[in-house]
């Protein structure tokens, strides 16, 4: 199990390793395109030249590459262009709103999915089964700018039940989170309910589910006691990957609502070319999401007997 | 499985269909050469879901081939701002669903919008395919330090969050189709190779490909030949998934003001243009919201059944 650990964590470091040159190529291999995207366009070349000396723009890639990446080993990000501040001020507080609005919508879609999962696994092919089933794959097919155009048609426009954008200008407010939560989970439940129902399906038709059933207990507890424990390992994977997943979605939802996330940080820099803060918020995206891998592969190990006790 | 696709579909006995995809999928079984457009649209109509998705499908393809035809107007051209649905349009005619608001008629940006996402999201996923599938038949048949770095290449892109890698990606390259196409490649091959890999690792130890290597056939034939058609099963049911996602992903980038340049129609830009308005004009925002959502709605629908047709057998 020990080495187990230590592979996965070597393997972490290595990927983020990876994809900090990955991003530090795309974004800072030409000095100049960095100069102008700092400075702005409308400057000249011997300005241009005096900031890449004072920045030390002028020494070899590698050097550069390695100081880089001591900084932000430290969080020292580098100044945002945008908004004239240092990363991490920017930083830290969208990613903590952005957590808020991951946690409510996991909070939601998992319990969802999970339930609708089980009761399609449970007996497949029967007509609940194929209503959810088709069900999650129309909310699946629906792309989440389309839905929160649709969702903000009827409760904002024509209900007036809910606010339109979710700025949260006022502090919080629960009222402007539920549109955000509702895309997401309208686009991200169908795919764990899927998996759970396949898992269930497959679990169901086991001998020992047979057993149980031939044995006189009742269907609730062949369910409850016997099927559900193995059938939601499975999922349990799907839904630590989910949060990668959520990183994409809050981009799109963040920046429909207005909400003062990360997703939306990450496209604003993105859009307005501040490369400190793109390179800052990918790293962390990236960091995010490796690390919920690991933890998904390590649940997955220690969940499932068969792989803990070989 | 050869001989019968001379015979007319409907009498011809049903082709085995491969497994779907993971982990049941791993068995692809031995099936007969593409067989021909009818023989698939009989296989479609035993699931009225496979038959609803490729229904959706078609018409948008039908529309996509016949834009110039079937658009009442220049897509461009600018007439009445904020029309609403069945407003008279200057030149005689009508906007059917209204203009938007610099008055260019919605239909025919909608209708002209359906060719730049039928036209980037299969060619963005055939090269996806087309890099996946090399990559995943050299990692499965080579295996040793081929597959060791490729393995991990894919690892390492499959750990980005993938709107996080457009973003950046189309953000420092510009926005233009010829980039989204290289952007869908690069982060969707690792999963493509991923998912030829497994087969490929099933496939490998056939007695057919035995047999080829016996008979002294290259590596390039064994790969190609003997063991892609026989994976081709699950790959059709994810080519059909991965074209929603595509067509989700061109809106989105479009929505996200990273899309295919203006002032040419792409509906994920038509909604991010317009969504400020749609107080007081929905129109210009709901037709193209519909038209992303069905089309989406059709390649899941028809993977869907695909794949339930192949569970059949």
């Amino acid at each position: 199990m020990l080495v187990f650990l230590g592979k996965r964590l070597a393997f972490m470091a290595l990927t983020m390793l990876a994809v900090s040159i990955l991003l530090f190529l795309l974004l800072e291999v030409n000095g100049d395109a960095v100069a102008v995207k700092v400075l702005g366009p409308y400057t000249t070349d011997e300005q241009r030249a005096l900031w890449l000396v004072a920045n030390g723009y002028d020494r070899p890639l590698y050097v550069r590459y390695f100081e880089w990446l001591g900084n932000i080993l430290r969080g020292d990000f580098g100044q945002s262009i945008r908004f004239r501040v240092p990363v991490s001020e920017v930083l830290w507080p969208r990613l903590a709103n952005t957590a808020i609005l991951g946690a409510v919508t996991f909070g939601v879609m998992i319990p969802l999915a999970l339930v609708l999962g089980v009761l399609a696994g449970m007996r497949e092919g029967s007509r609940l089964d194929r209503s959810i089933s088709v069900g999650s794959i129309v909310t699946t097919s629906i792309p989440e700018f389309a839905s929160a155009v649709l969702l903000t048609f009827l409760f904002v426009f024509w209900l007036g039940w809910l606010p339109g954008t979710s700025a949260m200008n006022d502090g919080f407010a629960w009222r402007e989170l539920v549109l955000p939560v509702t895309v997401l989970v309208l686009y991200g439940f169908g795919y764990i309910a899927r998996m759970t129902r396949a898992s269930m399906a497959e679990v169901m038709q086991t001998p020992y589910i047979r057993t149980a059933v031939l044995k006189g207990l009742p269907y609730r507890q062949v369910i409850l006691r016997h099927a559900l424990r193995n059938a939601l390992i499975a999922p349990f994977t799907v839904i630590m990957l989910q949060i990668n997943w959520l990183l994409s979605g809050v981009i799109v939802v963040e920046f429909f609502f207005a909400y003062k996330g990360f997703g939306a940080l990450l496209l604003e820099a993105s859009l307005n070319q501040d490369i400190y803060l793109i390179q800052a918020c990918a790293m962390v995206a990236v960091f995010v999401a490796v690390t919920t891998q690991t933890i998904a592969d390590i649940g997955y190990t220690y969940l499932n007997p068969r792989i803990r006790f070989a | 499985m050869s001989d019968t696709s001379a015979v007319h579909p409907d009498i011809a006995p049903r082709p085995p269909l491969p497994e779907p995809a993971a982990p049941r999928a791993l068995r692809a079984r031995l099936t007969g050469p593409l067989r021909p457009i009818g023989g698939a649209l009989a296989l479609l109509r035993e699931s009225t879901v496979a038959m609803i998705g490729a229904g959706l499908v078609g018409f948008w393809v039908v529309v996509a081939l016949l834009a110039p035809w079937l658009a009442p107007f220049d897509p461009n051209a600018q007439f009445v701002p904020f029309a609403p649905p069945g407003a008279p349009h200057p030149d005689g005619g009508t906007f059917l669903l209204g203009a938007d608001h610099l008055g260019r008629d919605i239909l025919s940006r909608v209708i002209w919008g359906s060719r730049a996402v039928l036209f980037y999201a299969p060619v963005a996923t055939g090269c996806a395919f087309a890099v996946g599938i090399v990559m995943g038949l050299l990692a499965g048949y080579k295996r040793g330090w081929v597959d060791d770095v490729l393995s991990r290449l894919s690892d390492i892109i499959l750990s980005f969050p993938i709107l996080v890698l457009y973003v950046v990606i189309i953000s420092t390259f510009g926005a233009s189709g010829i980039n989204i196409v290289l952007a869908v490649t690069f982060a969707s091959a690792p999963g493509i190779m991923r998912i030829v890999r497994g087969l490929v690792l099933d496939l490998r130890n056939r007695d057919y490909v035995a047999a080829a290597q016996t008979r002294g056939e290259s590596t390039a034939w064994i790969m190609f030949v003997e063991i892609l058609p026989n994976a081709r099963g699950p790959l059709i049911v994810d080519a059909c998934l991965r074209l929603g996602y595509t067509i989700i992903t061109i809106g989105v980038l479009g929505f996200l003001g990273l899309g295919l340049p203006p002032p040419d129609p792409d509906w994920g830009g038509m909604v991010n243009q317009t969504r400020s308005m749609a107080t007081f004009a929905p129109h210009m925002t709901i037709f193209p919201v519909i038209a992303i959502s069905s089309l989406v709605l059709g390649f899941n629908l028809l993977a869907d059944g695909i794949r339930e047709i192949s569970l059949k057998d």
